[in-house]
């Protein structure tokens, strides 16, 4: 980052946490750029989130570590941070400020842009509905992705949530369109491993041509996560909205960015919200999540996949809960489903797209009874899963006749539908021929979710 | 900043961005701004209007899509494309706009606040009053436009008053956080029809009345809070989005002119006003939005106008209080949540009611007001919830185990109550069905029976009930499907007039009693349970269309002659 001419002061009062404390400053405006000069001469940014009355805090991205009162320098640049976007960034790999890591020169950039965006115009939005078929039963039979939503997986620990990432990535089309796409892949505290194994899967599928990484690993400074998924999906809106590529913004890991604000939050001392988390984390995840999106007028699309790894599993806890307030449903990921050797183990019940039903279904863009199917088996799957521990309890002889087929069926769900290969990429025809093999061992008066006309052209019972 | 007031709106900075004064010690004045306020500096000027944070009223507002501080989202969006820059000033109204005003008030006749002194028809299916604000002083009209065109800036009327001449145009000003004045209330008598059937026939809502509906995410408050913006009976509606999903505004924008409004035919975006301050927007502006939205609702009730105004998510609105409440450093209650988030509900939700306007010709208009809830990790007892439950009548508790099951609407007919079900049920007998009342406590009681004794069935499996309760687990079980659960996305189901529900509703009691008759003869549960019409009559709530009603009659002759056939079998299992 090349060094760049701004006010520059000494005067530094106090340091606490990832925050320093500037005194005697004028003009300074909130929001702005910092750059940081330690004593030993290395150079950190910062950004003002506080200004007033002479003193200005300053949050530094890579952390305070060796920054000392005397002998520091804090060179207000006089503008918000800002990254060079161009489409010349596909292909390559930065670190979580958007600095080069592969070793090749900077991109040019073709515009500078502002990384806290602008909020879409609600009005000026295009209602997502074309249909993104990933491959994978469980998400396109019963939890339908589409071009523009914002569809977060929630996981936990040890879970395969980055394999199904992975193969999302590399499975999703649009069916009957080919068109210009990119896959923007935010690493957010994540440990080595994680981001190579994405960007093995990108180089084996040939997609990396078409990819930029932005990488903040585990051993990365935690503030510097504030600013990883705003860089990546300024690049994003770029791509989408300047240069109409369909976009799919992968972020990992979301509960290491909230770790990230609640360490600024207590250290700028807020009142704190649940679990310590700061009460405005929903106005600033939304203003993440809220990137994602069509507009009106404009070709491309910005999708976004973000993944949480749910503290103990807990789906109420504020990370997890906040997420599902402003996505548009969410893919919850089971232990249990693992355990029993499926993948993907998506526990469906949990699981919910809310543009399938007005952006797919009430559009007739798949086929017409892809959404009788899809609550029929959401209603059959779930008496299976509550018959299933009613016969923990009374045994199966306490159960009728037609109760056992559901429990028949539920296995069947598990084996049949939800379970594939990672390699496996199911048509959308594939998994509703599925879904109508095992509807079909259930008496057809079961089938109440689904109209007649569809039961009389797919339903067809083992005699 | 000496002189300035509580609640002033202020230009801050040279990009003249929108503020409103909310605190105020010695000459230091606490500004929250609407908009973004990156790269602001001390120093910058800051300029008085010497007026509080108010909206425009006249017609141009229906169709419209607003911010929280009533800035048309489609003129931002001419001016700085798909994203939303700061700093723009933009009218509420189109102020070229031309609209056909036609005068009723005679000239020398003496008026008075609210009188109406003429319409301007500005949708088919609104037209638009054009009242005395009621802030001016009775007087005596001098002038009186003649019918022709005129813009929303334009005089119509002039009257002399004890306070001087006072000009009347087409439109007013109005403060948002000051309720419009009425004459006096009414009770809630009437029942404001959703064409949902577990809202109506079991939870009713009245018109002027007040409804939360909490739920945690993925419950489907928001898809609820459109099907009542779509198929319910009002004049006018207003859906407030306060800090929820774009996409969602678009839903809306895209569907609504394309659906028909099945009272009047004509398509919903000409009675709807939509306020969109997404949670992506500035949180101030949230805090605004609902009385913005609110205070335009109340314009179109002293119209004499039935109003519906839903907002969503009224917990977003109570989060934007506790930013701002932290940012001034105020000593936080339960939760983080300002001591006055109490009061500023009640205020909120005192502002619905069913009332006899001001004015003449006399008039009744009413707002409903139709709160959402988000719960953090759906629990009820949390602050918004709990205070919120205080001041509304009527509850509907969304159930997360529910919409795992995709039981939609995931209403738990349990938790949920109404205190309006008495008061609406003399309109019901009027309007549609003197068995209305009769017919819902029956429902009611077997779902609440089925409750009871799915406890049983927990410890003891299905199989250990006699077969009376069985038949109640099973016709319990069909009232939820064929009933309770209704597809906002299938073309009939997602609109079920009231006399359908009643007629869907009669089919499972009436099946209830002539099983209950079959069993007592000594007919096996068996044979009952495999009888064909039963899919037929969960199925009916979509199979058969809303204008063939008569179907559901036949179907009813199908039930009883299946149970008289029934009887004629002869008895195998025996």
């Amino acid at each position: 980052m090349a060094v760049e001419r701004g006010v520059e002061y000494t005067s530094i009062t106090e340091v606490k946490g990832p925050l320093m404390v500037v005194g005697g400053v004028s003009g300074v405006s909130y929001d702005e750029l910092v750059e940081v000069e330690t004593s030993s001469g290395e150079r950190r940014l910062g950004r003002v989130i506080e200004v007033g009355e002479g003193r200005a805090v300053v949050q530094i991205f890579e952390g305070t570590q060796g920054l000392g009162i005397e002998g520091t320098r804090a060179r207000f640049l006089g503008r918000t941070l800002q990254i060079g976007v161009s489409t010349d960034m596909l292909g390559r790999i930065f670190d979580g400020l958007g600095r080069p890591l592969d070793g090749l020169p900077e991109p040019v950039a073709e515009e500078e842009r502002d990384v806290n965006g602008e909020p879409i115009n609600p009005e000026r939005r295009d209602y997502p509905s074309d249909f993104i078929q990933t491959g994978i039963s469980a998400i396109d039979g019963m939890n339908s992705l589409v071009r523009g939503q914002k569809l977060p997986i929630f996981s936990g620990a040890g879970l395969p949530h980055n394999m199904l990432a992975a193969q999302i990535a590399r499975q999703a089309t649009v069916p009957g369109k080919e068109e210009e796409f990119a896959v923007i892949f935010a690493a957010v505290g994540v440990q080595n491993d994680e981001a190579r194994f994405f960007r093995q899967s990108l180089e084996e599928s040939g997609a990396i041509i078409r990819s930029a990484l932005f990488l903040n690993l585990a051993d990365d400074p935690a503030i510097e996560r504030i600013v990883t998924p705003r860089i990546a999906l300024t690049l994003a809106e770029y791509l989408a909205f300047q240069q109409g590529y369909h976009v799919l913004v992968i972020i990992t890991d979301m509960t290491n960015y909230a770790e990230a604000l609640r360490e600024i939050s207590a250290a700028r001392e807020e009142v704190p919200g649940r679990k310590g988390y700061p009460g405005y984390m929903y106005t600033d995840l939304a203003s993440i999540y809220e990137r994602a999106g069509r507009i009106r007028g404009l070709k491309g699309s910005l999708t976004q996949m973000p993944i949480l790894s749910m503290p103990s599993d807990d789906i109420t806890h504020p990370i997890p809960d906040l997420t599902g307030y402003i996505t548009e449903g969410q893919i919850v990921l089971s232990r249990d489903l693992y355990r029993k050797g499926i993948y993907p183990p998506v526990n469906v019940l949990m699981s919910l797209s809310r543009l399938m039903g007005p952006g797919i279904i009430s559009q007739k863009r798949t086929r017409p009874d892809h959404g009788d199917v899809s609550n029929q088996l959401y209603a059959s799957y779930s008496r299976a899963v509550q018959l299933r521990s009613l016969a923990e309890i009374v045994g199966r002889s306490g159960l009728s006749e037609t109760d056992l087929k559901y429990l028949e069926f539920g296995d069947l769900f598990e084996q049949r539908f939800l379970k594939q290969q990672y390699t496996e990429n199911r048509t959308l025809d594939r998994t509703l021929e599925i879904a109508w093999d095992i509807l079909s061992t259930l008496p057809e008066a079961e089938l109440t979710k689904i109209k007649e006309e569809h039961i009389r052209k797919y339903y067809r019972p083992k005699v | 900043m000496m002189g300035a007031k509580m609640y002033e709106t202020v230009y801050v900075g040279e990009e003249k961005l929108i503020g409103e004064i909310i605190k105020l010690t010695g000459d230091v004045a606490f500004i929250q701004v609407y908009e973004n306020t990156s790269g602001l500096r001390p120093g910058e000027p800051v300029t008085a209007t010497g007026r509080p944070l108010s909206v425009v009223l006249g017609p141009g507002l229906l169709g419209s899509v607003y911010d929280g501080v009533q800035r048309p989202l489609n003129r931002l969006g001419e001016i700085s494309g798909g994203f939303i820059r700061r700093g723009i000033q933009v009218d509420p109204l189109d102020r070229g706009r031309r609209w056909r005003f036609i005068p009723s008030a005679k000239k020398g006749s003496e008026v008075g606040p609210g009188d109406v002194l003429g319409v301007v028809p500005e949708t088919p299916l609104v037209e638009t009053k054009i009242m005395v604000p009621p802030d001016i002083h009775p007087g005596k009209l001098l002038e009186i436009a003649p019918e022709g065109e005129y813009t929303v800036d334009d005089r119509v009327a002039v009257i002399e008053t004890r306070s001087g001449r006072v000009e009347v145009g087409l439109s007013h000003i109005w403060p948002v956080r000051r309720g419009r004045p009425f004459k006096s209330r009414l009770n809630p008598e009437v029942p404001l029809t959703t064409g949902q059937r577990v809202l109506d026939t079991f939870f009713p809502m009245s018109k002027g009345g007040t409804a939360c509906i909490p739920g945690a995410f993925g419950t489907g408050k928001t898809v609820t809070l459109h099907q009542l913006a779509k198929w319910s009976d009002a004049k006018v509606i207003f859906h407030i989005g306060c800090g929820e999903r774009g996409n969602e505004e678009s839903e809306v924008l895209t569907e609504f002119p394309h659906l028909v409004d099945p009272y009047s035919g004509r398509p919903l975006m000409e009675r709807t006003v939509l306020v969109a301050n997404t949670s992506n927007m500035p949180v101030a502006a949230r805090e605004a939005s609902i009385y913005t939205g609110g205070t335009m609702a109340e314009y179109f009730r002293d119209m004499g106008y039935d109003v519906l105004l839903v907002a969503d998510s009224t917990s977003r609105w109570a989060e934007a209080l506790r930013e701002i409440s932290g940012r001034l450093e105020e000593m936080p209650a339960e939760e983080g949540y300002p001591s006055y988030l109490a009061s500023r509900l009640a205020e909120f939700y005192e502002r619905a009611g069913r009332v006899v306007t001001l004015g003449n010709p006399e008039r009744v208009g009413s707002v409903t007001l139709v709160g959402a809830v988000s719960p953090p990790g759906g629990d009820f007892t949390e602050p918004v919830t709990t205070h919120t439950m205080r001041f509304i009548r009527t509850f509907w508790a969304l159930d997360a185990n529910l919409a795992y099951t995709r039981h939609y609407p995931a209403i738990n007919w349990i938790n949920s109550y109404s205190a309006y079900v008495e008061t609406v049920a003399k309109w019901w007998h009027e309007n549609v069905s003197p068995e209305w009342a009769s017919l819902r406590a029956e429902a009611y009681g077997l779902l609440q029976r089925e409750a009871d004794l799915l406890e049983l069935v927990r410890l003891l499996g299905p199989e250990a009930l006699p077969d009376e309760e069985k038949l109640i687990l099973d016709v319990a079980r069909m009232i939820r499907e064929g009933f309770l659960q209704q597809s906002a996305y299938d073309e009939v189901d997602a609109y079920c007039p009231p006399k359908k529900q009643v007629k869907l509703l009669s089919l499972f009691v009436l099946f209830h009693k002539l099983a209950r008759e079959a069993l007592a003869r000594g007919v096996p549960l068996k044979d009952i349970r495999s009888l064909p019409v039963i899919p037929k009559i969960i199925r009916a709530k979509y199979e058969i269309r809303n204008d063939a009603l008569e179907e559901l009659d036949r179907l009813a002759q199908t039930v009883r002659e299946a149970f008289e056939h029934l009887e004629l079998a002869p008895q195998i299992s025996g």
